[in-house]
């Protein structure tokens, strides 16, 4: 026995006797992860969290997360003599002053970037895939809330500076707080210590970004990896991959060595992003005043679609009885974000009732054999994607010399047409989708060669699938829709009959298939 | 609720495929030699990371060709720190593919539900134990519990109260009063009509009282835009025109829609459009909204000239500047 191994040993002897972690490690070193590039996303997410803590760390020692009026003296020229806040001023002295400052700055904001894009392309391949559907509900909606929060994290995070830009946002999210009906005033001056902008909100934001929300992250990050842990990852459909197991990889040594090389490479990857691609430069701003603005005024790109929401709502506000409702903030900046929110988090039950299906899930679908929810996520995808667009219609107006007002337009008519535009040409893709797997299962792959028979006839030659791509091809469940009669067995009207009929149309909508190709099928084409 | 139909057979796992290095030796001392080759790298990395961190001085710029000058310093420290940090996690995955074991193993799921016996002992646990405290029986301990837990709530509530102080009738009030004059932003200057050529735009604010200073309090609502129109082009009505003074027109800067300043002026459309959201507002007719979100026009401040000549506000302003609020009544 090496040295190594002895001391080793008798560390883990030290710490099984008081703990008994023996046991529980043995059995869980070795545990199975299924390997797929898409399971990486998530784990994206993780490691720019990861990134977000120590660079964040790093940011606080620096930054003077006060409003007290300064005047600069610092490296940057263009300012020196400016009054700002201290915040500003502060973040002025990380970019130019503190080395490696910038470049930590730059990685922050980048590996934020990283950190809500991961979330959204991880949500988006969870949704697709049917990863959500039981047991996994509740990692569903721990996911949708660390999205929303994540949002809420990055806005105040680039408004802690305190330059012209952020502030403009903050000023914008006081509107939408103050459009309110009836509290919406006092929990203004609530938030903001009295009239906007006063001196209060950024060490209050502060707070919120560096303490409250990231030990909300940590908690729900927790629950969610033990979730992950405890009902173990799904995996993609093949030969060999059923419900009831799980084929991959063990965690020791592979994953830990793959994982632990990938949190690295993301770290580089931002690390790089940070070195030579500018981020947020603020110096660029100037500091914060109500009275000035920058034109091309724009978020970051995970607030764009809700800028994007309220640049192309209508102007209608309701002055009555000594007061005033506006529905042009209200609607584009609580109304419809929440629905799609709400819609978002209580889709895997909307599913679960559409079909009546209460088992358990392990096997993720092919999203094309889910024809109606890859039609719903590409419904939502061209809705985010429509008001994003409209969110920077003054940087394309600029850029392409078009109208301003043309294509805010486009974007009021486009949000309401293109949406269930999409729904309908992504359902008819994945049917056309599963009848070409169909044909592929039937009849083989065209290999293009080409054979002339005896009698001078011209045929393509076929190659037939192998077994494990046939068994890939046709391995799913195609369920029938539910059937809710409006009458019982003895022709009485059931109770809920518009909604039962509601259920019903809703169900066949959703179990809209293309016959998979069953045994049979097969040994008849075998026969010619 | 599951799929009956007949399918075809499952032919189970894929065969294992051998990589070169589990069967070649040679194969395998090269795969060593390349996680070791992109671990040196990382190294390296750290070592440039260090040496820009302590050599290169923080105001030296080099030219790199598309990115243009760039801080030498830090682009040193960042591309070291990305050096270091990539090449350790290539090697560590090259390491773990190439020479690690590659072997697909399969481990069993089980339902998540437990056995019927365990979920009926809950049961009965639950029940037993909730009986023994006497919680169904003893309603008038239930009712008070109910009670204070139900106000406990909100004492963590009320403690928030003192973040601010109530709006009362703030959102209405600007410090724009009867003979205030108009001065330049930022130097300060009281203005006359023959500063502000016909076409031209100002920013403006209202004068300070002696002792008085100015917080963005104020500044976020008492910010003014001055714009001369030649007066034959103002379509206003009578009461409107007379707040005007010379075609000299002001209205709050501040966006009715959700407070942004209103700071584009296109001299040629006499359109003010604020970048925020583009709500777009004809001057001539006494800033009307013609595009975009926002519902109102922008309040509108009367002006004249006072004894020596300067300009002055008429009066205060008549309706609340800014963006729209529950109380605003009108």
């Amino acid at each position: 026995m090496s040295t190594g191994e002895k001391v080793a040993g008798s560390v883990a002897n030290y710490v099984d006797e008081r703990t008994g972690a023996a046991k529980w490690l043995k059995k869980n070193l070795t545990k199975v992860f299924p390997d797929h590039w898409s399971f990486m996303l998530g784990e994206i997410a993780l490691y720019s969290f990861i990134i977000l803590l120590l660079t964040g760390t790093f940011l606080t020692f620096w930054f003077d997360p006060s409003q007290r009026e300064v005047i600069y003296h610092g490296s940057y020229l263009p300012l020196n003599g400016i009054h700002m806040s201290a915040a500003y001023d502060s973040t002025l002295h990380i970019s130019f002053d503190v080395r490696g400052g910038l470049l930590m700055r730059q990685i922050h904001h980048w590996a934020a970037l990283l950190f809500m894009s991961s979330i959204v392309a991880h949500m988006l391949r969870v949704f697709f895939t049917g990863a959500f559907r039981k047991p996994r509900e509740f990692n569903w909606i721990i996911g949708i809330g660390l999205l929303t929060l994540g949002i809420v994290e990055g806005f105040l995070g680039y408004s802690l500076p305190d330059d012209l830009l952020s502030g403009t946002g903050i000023r914008i999210a006081e509107a939408i707080i103050q459009a309110i009906p009836i509290v919406g005033s006092y929990l203004t001056f609530f938030a903001f210590g009295g009239p906007f902008p006063g001196t209060s909100f950024i060490p209050r934001i502060f707070t919120v970004h560096v303490l409250l929300l990231p030990g909300i992250f940590l908690a729900l990050i927790t629950v969610h990896l033990m979730l992950v842990w405890y009902q173990k990852h799904t995996q993609y459909p093949g030969p060999g991959r059923t419900e009831k197991n799980v084929i991959g990889y063990p965690l020791m040594p592979v994953y830990m060595a793959k994982a632990g090389g990938f949190f690295f490479i993301v770290f580089g990857i931002s690390a790089f992003l940070g070195a030579v691609a500018s981020i947020n430069p603020i110096w660029l701003y100037g500091p914060y005043t109500p009275g000035q603005i920058s034109a091309g005024s724009q978020p970051d790109w995970y607030m764009g679609w809700l800028d994007g929401l309220v640049r192309m709502a209508p102007p209608i506000e309701t002055h009555a009885f000594h007061h005033t409702i506006s529905w042009n903030i209200l609607i584009p900046g609580v109304i419809v974000p929440g629905i799609f929110f709400t819609f978002l988090a209580l889709y895997p039950f909307i599913e679960s009732w559409m079909s009546n299906d209460k088992r358990e899930h392990h096997l993720l679908d092919r999203p094309r054999n889910a024809p109606n929810r890859t039609a719903l996520g590409a419904f939502g995808i061209t809705f985010m994607l429509v008001t994003l667009a409209n969110g920077g219609n003054d940087l394309i107006a600029t850029h392409f010399s078009l109208s301003i007002n043309q294509i805010t337009w486009m974007s009021r008519i486009g949000i309401l047409i293109l949406p269930p535009l999409a729904f309908f040409v992504t359902k008819r893709l994945c049917l056309s989708l599963q009848r070409a797997d169909r044909e592929l299962v039937l009849h083989g792959k065209e290999t293009g060669r080409l054979v002339r028979l005896p009698h001078g006839e011209f045929v393509e030659v076929h190659e037939p699938l192998t077994d494990a791509q046939a068994w890939t091809l046709t391995q799913h469940e195609q369920l029938p829709a539910l059937e809710l009669p409006e009458v019982d067995a003895h022709g009485v009207l059931r109770p809920g009959g518009l909604r039962n009929r509601f259920r019903a149309k809703v169900s066949r909508s959703n179990a809209e298939a293309i016959a998979k190709p069953k045994p049979d099928d097969l040994k008849g084409i075998e026969d010619h | 609720m599951s799929d009956k139909a007949p399918r075809l057979s499952d032919p189970g796992l894929p065969e294992h495929v051998h990589r070169k290095a589990d069967t070649d030796p040679a194969a395998a001392k090269k795969a060593e030699r390349q996680v070791a080759i992109l671990f040196t790298l990382s190294a390296l990395g750290t070592i440039l990371f260090i040496y820009s961190y302590i050599w290169v001085k923080t105001d030296r710029f080099i030219f790199i060709p598309i990115m243009g000058d760039q801080n030498a310093s830090q682009l040193g420290m960042g591309i070291g720190l990305t050096f270091s940090l990539l090449f350790i996690g290539m090697g560590a995955i090259h390491w773990a593919k190439s020479l690690m074991p590659d072997n697909e193993v399969a481990a069993e799921r089980h339902e998540f539900r437990s056995e019927e016996a365990d979920r009926a002992d809950f049961v009965a646990t639950v029940k037993e134990q909730g009986a023994a405290s006497g919680l169904g029986r003893r309603s008038l301990i239930k009712r008070s519990l109910g009670l204070s837990l139900g106000l406990i709530g909100l004492s963590p509530l009320l403690l928030l109260r003192d973040l601010g102080p109530l709006p009362k009738k703030s959102l209405e009030q600007t410090s724009w009063k009867t003979g205030t004059r108009l001065v330049t932003d930022p130097s300060g200057r009281p203005i006359k009509p023959s500063d502000l050529e016909v076409g031209a735009v100002a920013q403006v604010l209202p004068e300070l009282q002696p002792g008085q200073e100015r917080t963005l309090e104020n500044v976020g609502k008492d910010a003014v835009l001055l714009i001369r129109l030649r007066p034959e082009e103002f379509e206003l009505s009578p009461e409107r025109l007379s707040w005007t003074y010379q075609g000299i027109i002001a209205f709050s800067k501040i966006c009715t829609h959700m407070g942004c300043a209103v700071a584009l002026y296109e001299q040629q459309t006499k359109h003010l459009l604020c970048p925020c959201h583009q709500s777009t507002f004809d001057v001539p007719r006494a800033a009307k909204v013609i595009f975009g979100p926002a519902a109102r026009p922008l309040p509108q401040l009367a002006i004249t000239v006072d004894s020596e000549g300067y300009l002055v506000a008429q009066k205060p302003f008549t309706e609340p500047v800014g963006p729209s609020f529950w109380e605003r009544s009108s």
